[in-house]
Parts: structure tokens; C-alpha cells; sequence
């Protein structure tokens, strides 16, 4: 509850969000080159609102989304590692005008995929998860990655980060249960192998759920790993069956992250003192290259629903 | 002669208004029941907004819920307003606001008047019917259900419960027969008007009020006691899924839906405009008569249900992940494992692939590193070879290995000295084809040169090691396919033996081997093991091999009777 304390309004547009609307909440730090084609992705799936937080950006991106008509967004200077990664903000925000709303939280790197996204806009998706009885929906991160070094290619603002970032890793991936939340911890992919083979606990958590038919009751946890109530984090099918699922294309691995990396570390803002980018840091500087032979090269939901990524579960 | 469409509608207004318009336009009067739980003001001006059209009214407004009566007291009024206010009708066609005609109107009016007798509802005993929700279906008819099921589940399972308990049994009325069956009919008039005028009416009223899901079963149950004839299928092409919720079209389904050859379909997505427009658009008929055939769809979304139930065996993902008590299969394909094959064979590996045309690996759980074929650092899947990041969890390297691979046989090499995390999950797995050659791991001690006191105590250790694999392998929870062979059995006939484990993989035709592995050279085995024994430390696993006279391969391969066959 304190952290709203911590938020302040820069422009508050959500008097214009309608009973139906599907809203996307994020939080972002200097990624002015990135917002252009994150918000045309998700205007283009049919997302009527988006709800940011700015964690002190230097670089020209507040500006630009003060000026975008369907964003709402807010400032502030405090610590993203004490406000837990943002969640703090961002389950305010939600809890404040996502109530009865489909959320979607996801950070301006993440581009949301779903069974038919290529055909059916993401309310059909709502819909049939309204008329099944879902209120959450799990979409695991998948790290893409350019061929031959991850800044070899600039990224231009605007573009789609797909068009470098089209390589991932499409079976190397290990599942624990979390026994206490009930969700599944899913690591693995570029980042395991990489950098942390030495000590592979340590990896990255890949397994988000960031769709959920919001209620003020509900919260996250860590960032959108976990929520609680538990019965949430069930996305999974115990039985044999497979449940809907999508994917959040994650295209961290660009020219621009160098620059992020040694600014985080400087920071320490990050999970378990940005181990991570103090990791990709020390990677970063002998020029590494994610991509090895068995690497796939991405052409479409339905690619990442035959190697089992993701399911249709029984959408049809 | 028309039809009559009873429209029942509860959201989506303006696309219940298309499709009015469009019944309209094809020559059928429509009567319209809106849900009670509309809002006046919603009400009044979808009223207003088909006000022009003469051929449209509204029948008095029941509150509706799923499963309850409420859905066919408001047939019943629409129905007889229709009746009694358009002569002209003869078959009535009941609709949903949802409901899309997929061809023109005419050739559904050709199409009835040619059968102008029949009517068309699907209707079957509940004896035949798998399609019920909740495990009822004879017991909708003989309970006794006052409480809702979307709203009340716990009070509704309870009470189910609770009649059971007690054997509490309704009467069926005397000359009704229970059948069961889609929603969505189109009734003659003269079975229709026989139905709601029957003297007894308000006992059969009464009585399928209380019973669950009346609206598939009151007109499916009456309809048997007037008809002259009844084509038992529904010309409404509607699916339902396992959850007994019907399955939506969308726009990509076009196609389909086309060559379907259905007359109406539902459920259809508010805004799946390029299937309102198409559809509801000027007339883009064929002109043939050709029968409705919803072979197609009925398959995606079969399908469809049986991926949710049953999911892709053996894989493991965020939306799937079984528990292991519930879901014996531990990988998605079959696989072989090889013990001690590589100690005994100098090239085994090289030949396993020649011979098999399999991907064959070496030791993929090694301490050292994951020998995978070639001794590539990734494979598929970008699987890495690392073993940390193998033994952080190595039950999911083994599933992701032959995941990535499907449809190419995985073979790999397994031992004492290999990490033994999947020891018993590889027992227990139908999947795993397990040749054990017991007791090979001492050929490599026997050919090192370390002092001996080291080889002993690492013999020691491999035997209790290999001894433990073993009784997993021959305990009872073992569902793989497992042969075990001491090393002296297996020299006295190895072609005849690799013969048969290759047969079973039967990748290639079944073809006699021509090439043999070379066998390593066992001189002096049979003394080593005597050495440990000296030492007190007993080799049993091997077998029994002879001090003096340790079998010579080479001599023996060139006599093997069935290469000559």
C-alpha cells in the first residue's frame, strides 16, 4: 500500500477505459527505442489501454508516451528492487483499475503470443476464457536471439526486434514445482547455457503468467512468476492433458543490451543483486554468440505449439 | 409454405439483428425471446432497432439460466406466438442470437419442403448418449435438481448426493420415454402444435421442471410421442466440448465452415466480421442441394478435446505436467539403453549406428561431460552438454532428448560409472529397451594401469553400484523391456544375442547382421578377477570366467553358425 506513495501521475487517461477493455500494465527504465513497436504489437492484437510505470527514464520515453492517447502513465524515482521488481506499482495500479478487467503485464522487451494470434484478435482469446471458466493464463518467456553476436546488427526504433532476434532454443528446458505456490519453475534456454552452467539453480525463471482476469483480491508475487491466490499459479494440467498456453517472445538479446548490462550492474537493481547482468556483463565482453546449430529459427505460433512450447490445449 | 424461426437471444444485440435481418430477408417470419436478465433499457431499443420489420415479435421474456426450465418455457411461448400468429409456417426452426446461416434461406426452404414431414431433432435414449456432463444421465431424469449448477455447485453436487444416498427416485410420467439430445431442433407445425396442446401439458411441464438440462430433453422427449417421423440429428451444426460448452467459430474457420455444407452453425464469435459478412452477405450460393456433412469440423474438434484430455505423451511444458502417479509415460518415444556394450566392444558405437541406422550416443549421463553423438557440445534443442546443467534435473534431460528427436530412434550407453539419478525412472518407463551386459564395467580396470588397491576399491564400488541398477530393473514396478546378461553368457554367443536387440529396435528391415563389433581382448581376464577375489573383494556379476583359459574371441567369430545360414 505504500508504494502508491511512491507513484506520481504523469498522465492520467483512464477515464477513457471502457467495462470491456483489455489493459496492459507495464514498467520500463530507458527503453525509448523499444516503445514504438511495443505499443503497435499490442494496439495490432487489440489492446485498448496501456498502464506504464516509469522508473526514472532519461531518455526521451516518458515524453513520448505522455503524448500517446491511450496511455496512461506514471513516475517515479524509488527503487525497482524494493518496490520487488515493480510488482509493488504495478499491483496498485491493477488493483486500482484492472478490477473484472483481462490484465496483460508485460515488460516493453516481451511481445505476447497465443494460439491463433495471427488470426483472432486477443479478446477472442478472453472470450473463450471467460466462457471456459479461466481467469489465468501462462505464457513461458522464450529468449530469442540474433545469428553471429548479439550486437551485430543494430537495433532501429520502430522496428520489429524479430526481425534480428529470430533464433531460440527449443528443448532444453527444466520443470520443478514450486510446492509452495503451486506454479511450475521453469529455467533453461540461451541464458542457462550460457551463463550460468557453473550453477544452472541460479538461472533465470522462465515460466510467467501475465494474462489474468484481474480482481482486487488477487496479487503477484514475484514478479508475474507467481500470484496468489495459489489456484491461479494451476495453468498446468496434472492429469495428462494440456491447458492453453502461449508464449512471451523475449527480445532482450540485442545491441542494446551491452549498454543495459553495465548500467544495471552499476545499479544492483535487479534480482539477487543482478547476479544476471553481472553475469551477462562478464559474458558480454568476450562477445558471445547464443546461437549454435541446433538453434530454430522462429516462424509462427503454431511452429512453437508443434515443438511443444506452447498448446492450443482444446481451442479450436 | 415457410419457416418460422424462434430466435433466443441474450447478448450481442446487433448481431442477432443481422441475422434477423437476414431470416427476414429470406421470406421467414422470426418470433424473438430476450433473457429476463436484459436490462429494460437494452431491451427497448433492440426492439426499436427491428421495429420495421413486420415479420419480427417478441414473446413474453423468461429469465434464463443455463440447465434450468426457464430456456424452454421461453421456446414454448415463442413457439405457440409463432403458431398463432403466422399460418403460413410449417416447419419452425429454433435459433440462437449466435446461430449463422451458412447458406442461402432458399435452399434450406427447398431443402424442408422436400421432407415436408419430418421433423429434425436430435433425439436418443440416454443409454446411447456419451456426451453428458457431470455423470449424469439417466439420473437427470429421476433426481430432482432445485439448485443451480453454474451458481450453486456445491449445493448441487450435495443434493445429488444426498438422493442418492437415500435412493430417492422420481416417477417418470407413464407413456414418456427419456431421450436427450441437441438444443437446437426444427419441428414441423403439426408435431410442434401437438406438443403444447396436449391435455397434459402441465403435468409434463411440471415434471421436466425439475429436471436437469430440460431443454435437451423436453421437446427431444415429446417429440417421440407425436412425430411421424423424426430425422434424430439437428441441422444447427453446433459442437460441444468437454466442459458441455459449445465450441465458437471464428473467422479462420471460413473455410471449413463452407464446405461444410450445414445449413446453420453455432456457435459463431460476435466479432468474427469476415464470417458475418460472407455469410449474411448478398447471396453467394452454389446452387447444389448437397447434405450438410460436418465430418470435418467434428474431427478439429474432437481433436482439439483430446489434446486437452489426453495431451501429447511425454511431453513435459508449462501447460503440461503430469504427475508421475497418474501418467506412467516418462518419455514420448521408444529408446534404447545399452550397458557395458561399449567395455565388451572396442566399436560399438559406430556399429550400433550402422547397423540400426539409429542416433546412437555414448554415455549421455557421464560424470565428465554428456557424450552425444559425435561428442557434440549442443543438440537438438539446443540441449547443451554440460552436466550441471544435465544433473540439475535429469529426468528432464532424458524427456527432452527424445522429445526433441521424435521419429528418430534414440540409442545411448548407460553404466556404474555414469550418474545414477535416472536409475529408476528409466526402469519404470515402457518405453526404455534395456540391454545390460552385468559386469562389463571391470574390462576397463582390467585394461587400466593403476595400482591395484585403487582397482579394487573402485570394483567395489562400480559392482554395489550396478548391483542396485539391477534389482531396480528386475523389481516389480519395472515396465521397460529388460534383458540382462552376465558377461560370461554373453561371449558364448553375441551375434545371436545383439541379434535380438536389434530385431526389437526394427528400425531396418528385419536383416541378419553381416558385421560383427570387435569383441576387446579378454587374455588374462579371468586372472584379474581371480586377483580381486584374492584381494577379498568377489566379482559376481560377470559370471563365472575360467582362470587359465579366457575365451578367445577372434578365434570364434569366424565360426558363427547363422552367418552361413
Amino acid at each position: 500500500m505504500r508504494k502508491r506513495m511512491e507513484l506520481r501521475s504523469i498522465i492520467d487517461r483512464t477515464h477513457h477505459i471502457r467495462r470491456s477493455d483489455l489493459l496492459v500494465f507495464s514498467t520500463f527504465r530507458n527503453e525509448n527505442v523499444r516503445l514504438p513497436y511495443f505499443l503497435k504489437y499490442y494496439r495490432d492484437l487489440g489492446v485498448s489501454h496501456f498502464l506504464m510505470v516509469d522508473n526514472d527514464s532519461d531518455d526521451g520515453g516518458t515524453e513520448y508516451l505522455a503524448e500517446q492517447p491511450d496511455v496512461s502513465l506514471w513516475h517515479t524515482r524509488h527503487s525497482y528492487k524494493r518496490a520487488r521488481f515493480g510488482v509493488d506499482w504495478l499491483n496498485y495500479l491493477q488493483m486500482r483499475y484492472g478490477d473484472e478487467h483481462w490484465c496483460l503485464v508485460v515488460d516493453p522487451d516481451e511481445l505476447f503470443v497465443y494460439p491463433f494470434c495471427d488470426t483472432r484478435p486477443i479478446t477472442a482469446l478472453t472470450d473463450w476464457l471467460d466462457a471456459s471458466s479461466i481467469r489465468s493464463f501462462g505464457a513461458m518467456l522464450l529468449d530469442m536471439y540474433p545469428k553471429g553476436g548479439i550486437d551485430t546488427v543494430p537495433y532501429r526504433r520502430g522496428q520489429n526486434p524479430l526481425e534480428i532476434a529470430t533464433w531460440f532454443d527449443a528443448g532444453n528446458y527444466s520443470i520443478h514445482r514450486n510446492p509452495e505456490y503451486l506454479n511450475l519453475w521453469i529455467q533453461g534456454g540461451p541464458r542457462a547455457r550460457l551463463f550460468f552452467s557453473d550453477d544452472p539453480f541460479r538461472a533465470p525463471a522462465l515460466n510467467k503468467i501475465p494474462l489474468v482476469k484481474w480482481s482486487k483480491r488477487y496479487t503477484y508475487v514475484s514478479s508475474t512468476h507467481s500470484l496468489l491466490p495459489r489456484g491461479l499459479n494451476l495453468v498446468y494440467d496434472e492429469w495428462g492433458g494440456e491447458k492453453a498456453s502461449g508464449i512471451l517472445l523475449h527480445t532482450k538479446f540485442l545491441d542494446t543490451l551491452a549498454l543495459k548490462a553495465a548500467e544495471e550492474v552499476a545499479r544492483k537493481q535487479h534480482y539477487a543483486e543482478g547476479q544476471e547482468y553481472l553475469a551477462y556483463a562478464k559474458r558480454l565482453a568476450d562477445g558471445p554468440d547464443p546461437w549454435c546449430k541446433w538453434s530454430e529459427k522462429y516462424i509462427n505460433w503454431r511452429q512453437l505449439e508443434i515443438l511443444g512450447l506452447m498448446s492450443k490445449g482444446n481451442w479450436a | 409454405m415457410t419457416i418460422g424461426v424462434v430466435m433466443l437471444v441474450h447478448t450481442a444485440f446487433d448481431r442477432a439483428e443481422q441475422v434477423i435481418r437476414h431470416w427476414v430477408s429470406g421470406g421467414c417470419p422470426v418470433v424473438v425471446h430476450v433473457d429476463k436478465n436484459v436490462s429494460t433499457t437494452v431491451y427497448d431499443s433492440f426492439v426499436t432497432a427491428v421495429a420495421d420489420l413486420p415479420e419480427v415479435q417478441f414473446s413474453k421474456r423468461h429469465r434464463c439460466e443455463w440447465g434450468t426450465w426457464g430456456l424452454v418455457a421461453a421456446t414454448q411461448s415463442a413457439s405457440e406466438k409463432l403458431l398463432a400468429n403466422f399460418p403460413d409456417v410449417r416447419h419452425v426452426y429454433l435459433a440462437s442470437g449466435s446461430c449463422m446461416p451458412l447458406r442461402p434461406i432458399a435452399e434450406l426452404k427447398r431443402y424442408l419442403d422436400e421432407r415436408p414431414r419430418t421433423d429434425f431433432i436430435e433425439s436418443a435414449t440416454t443409454a446411447d448418449v456419451p456426451w453428458t456432463v457431470g455423470g449424469l444421465d439417466e439420473e437427470r431424469f429421476t433426481l430432482r435438481f432445485p439448485f443451480s449448477w453454474k451458481k450453486n455447485r456445491y449445493l448441487f453436487d450435495r443434493y445429488v448426493e444426498f438422493q442418492r444416498r437415500i435412493r430417492f427416485r422420481r416417477r417418470i410420467p407413464a407413456g414418456l420415454v427419456p431421450h436427450m439430445g441437441s438444443q437446437w431442433w426444427c419441428l414441423t407445425r403439426q408435431t410442434l402444435s401437438a406438443i403444447l396442446q396436449d391435455p397434459d401439458r402441465p403435468m409434463f411441464d411440471r415434471y421436466f421442471k425439475k429436471v436437469w438440462i430440460p431443454d435437451e430433453s423436453y421437446f427431444q422427449t415429446l417429440s417421440r410421442l407425436y412425430s411421424q417421423k423424426i430425422e434424430s440429428r439437428s441441422l444447427t451444426l453446433s459442437k460441444f466440448d468437454f466442459q458441455g460448452k459449445p465450441h465458437i467459430f471464428y473467422d479462420d474457420h471460413l473455410q471449413l465452415l463452407r464446405r461444410s455444407d450445414c445449413f446453420v452453425a453455432r456457435k459463431i464469435w460476435p466479432r468474427a466480421n469476415m464470417l458475418y459478412d460472407t455469410f449474411l452477405g448478398p447471396n453467394s450460393s452454389a446452387g447444389t442441394m448437397a447434405e450438410p456433412n460436418p465430418g470435418k469440423i467434428d474431427r478439429i474438434f474432437a481433436r482439439a478435446v483430446e489434446r486437452r484430455l489426453r495431451g501429447r505423451q511425454g511431453l513435459y511444458m508449462q501447460s503440461r505436467f503430469p504427475n508421475e502417479f497418474w501418467d506412467s509415460r516418462f518419455t514420448s518415444a521408444p529408446y534404447s539403453v545399452f550397458e557395458g556394450f561399449t567395455e565388451l566392444f572396442e566399436d560399438f558405437e559406430p556399429w550400433l549406428a550402422r547397423a540400426t541406422g539409429a542416433r546412437v550416443h555414448g554415455h549421455i549421463y557421464a560424470k565428465e561431460a554428456v557424450e552425444f553423438e559425435g561428442r557434440q557440445t549442443t543438440f537438438t534443442g539446443a540441449l547443451s552438454s554440460s552436466p550441471v546443467l544435465r544433473d540439475y534435473h535429469p529426468q528432464m534431460f532424458l524427456r527432452n532428448l527424445v522429445w526433441n528427436t521424435r521419429g528418430e530412434r534414440q540409442c545411448f550407453q548407460f553404466g556404474p560409472g555414469d550418474n545414477q539419478a535416472v536409475s529408476w525412472d528409466l526402469a519404470k518407463d515402457p518405453n526404455a529397451q534395456i540391454s545390460v551386459i552385468s559386469g562389463a564395467w571391470a574390462i576397463p580396470l582390467f585394461q587400466s594401469n593403476r595400482n591395484f588397491a585403487d582397482l579394487r576399491t573402485e570394483a567395489a564400488d562400480l559392482q554395489k553400484i550396478e548391483s542396485d541398477h539391477l534389482e531396480a530393473l528386475r523389481s516389480i514396478y519395472a515396465k521397460s523391456r529388460v534383458r540382462i546378461w552376465t558377461m560370461a553368457e554373453f561371449i558364448e554367443s553375441p551375434m545371436e544375442l545383439l541379434q535380438t536387440v536389434i530385431d526389437e529396435i526394427g528400425i531396418r528391415d528385419a536383416r541378419r547382421l553381416t558385421e560383427a563389433p570387435r569383441l576387446v581382448e579378454l587374455k588374462g581376464f579371468g586372472q584379474f578377477l581371480q586377483n580381486l577375489k584374492n584381494q577379498g573383494m568377489h566379482p559376481y556379476l560377470m559370471g563365472d570366467f575360467p582362470v587359465e583359459s579366457a575365451p578367445d574371441n577372434r578365434r570364434q567369430s569366424p565360426r558363427k553358425p547363422y552367418l552361413v545360414r
